[in-house]
């Protein structure tokens, strides 16, 4: 396999690259179109792993399953993990702030890719020596690899390391915060709640007076109102409320519409039947919810 | 199937991502796509690797990956601090030295 698929290009490599290239260049154009963040990073993803492929095929053994396990296991999980803190569905501003920005970039884009491909175009690249002899000369391309890095490359190498600490300490520092005063212990939060005089008890949990008991639902206030208090922060900041004060309302005049419709056809004898049951799937429906959230 | 394709992918993949530097505003996704750049060049690289049957360009290809982490750690460090000075992650927000 290390002689033969690196040093000849075969068809079935051909219909490979034809193949899993449309799925690069779709994931690429998904990462800088995706109006949100995760769904740029999730098709980054997918072009990182067709990449691995190609290197596979390039004879790149090697890179190809560090390409797996840094790119996509390491480093795109990495911006999920930022993707997330920074919130999810922070999505990107549409409001231009230069006058045609976007088009101009596209046109330089466009120009710059028409720039290079034809360079490549008019290279003489008809050399094909193939891995083949270079990947079995020390016995495969892991040893070939080694045999360089801590040979010719072995300063690099070393530097390298030094980077990769100097990164770590980086981003420690970076993102380090000191605590400028003493935390508060328990009982100085406590009297401080009883100071402010406000929200003594817990905050009310959500959804309790609205029949449902998902945590986006806020809870009712006796005149009907939303109490914003009791969604988490998180989603309230995300406006990710969902609000069913009138839903409640809207079920009774369905109901009654449906009544009145079938007791408009038959006898009124039907119509406790008939309540039931329509109300029948809600209520299966919420104790069916109250036992997942058990 | 010629080999020179990959380049042509390459060089496609790598304007992509330059173009996507250019429109999009969000720090993350500029990021990303700067990633995906480094990642067309090292496909450059294994390429031209196989075409030459020298397994340097493989070297630089890892050498480049290793960078690219390291770029990573701190790129996305201080994109953490501007979310947290600025509470937003666009470019176009960061547009003070100081707050």
């Amino acid at each position: 396999m290390n002689t033969l698929a690196a040093s000849a290009t075969s068809v079935g490599e051909a219909v490979q690259f034809w193949v899993l290239g449309t799925v690069a260049v779709a994931g690429a154009f998904g990462t800088i179109l995706m109006r949100r963040a995760v769904h740029s990073a999730l098709c980054l993803a997918g072009t990182m792993i067709v990449l691995a492929v190609f290197y596979l095929a390039n004879g790149a053994y090697f890179l190809g399953v560090v390409q797996i396990i840094v790119y996509t296991g390491a480093i795109m999980m990495l911006f999920l993990f930022v993707v997330m803190l920074v919130g999810v569905t922070a999505a990107d501003s549409l409001k231009e702030t230069l006058k045609g920005q976007r088009w101009l970039a596209a046109a330089c884009g466009l120009g710059f890719g028409v720039l290079l491909i034809a360079g490549i175009g008019n290279a003489s690249l008809n050399t094909f020596t193939g891995l083949g002899a270079a990947n079995s000369a020390h016995g495969g391309n892991v040893e070939g690899l080694a045999q360089l890095i801590f040979t010719k490359y072995v300063f690099a190498f070393e530097i390298t390391g030094a980077l990769l600490i100097t990164a770590a300490v980086g981003a420690m520092v970076l993102t380090h915060r000191e605590r400028t005063e003493r935390a508060k212990t328990q009982r100085e939060l406590s009297e401080l709640r009883v100071r402010e005089g406000k929200h003594l008890p817990p905050l009310p949990a959500p959804g309790v007076y609205a029949r449902h008991n998902a945590v986006d639902i806020p809870g009712l206030l006796p005149d009907g109102t939303l109490s914003e208090l009791t969604v988490s922060k998180t989603l309230r900041a995300r406006g990710q409320i969902r609000d069913v004060s009138s839903e409640a309302l809207n079920d009774l005049a369905a109901l009654e519409q449906r009544s009145e419709e079938r007791l408009g056809r038959e006898t009124g004898s039907h119509e406790p039947h008939a309540r039931d049951e329509s109300k029948d799937p809600h209520d299966s429906h919420d104790s069916h919810d109250e036992e997942a959230a058990k | 199937m010629n080999p020179v394709n990959y380049l042509y992918l390459a060089a496609l993949l790598f304007t992509i991502g330059a173009a996507g530097v250019l429109i999009r505003r969000n720090a993350i996704v500029v990021f990303m796509c700067i990633e995906l750049m480094l990642n067309a060049c090292n496909l450059t690289f294994v390429a031209f690797s196989r075409m030459h049957g020298n397994l340097d360009g493989q070297i630089i290809a890892f050498f480049t990956m290793v960078v690219a982490a390291a770029e990573v750690v701190v790129g996305l460090a201080i994109i953490v601090l501007l979310f947290r000075s600025r509470h937003s992650a666009s470019v176009d927000d960061a547009s003070l030295m100081k707050l």
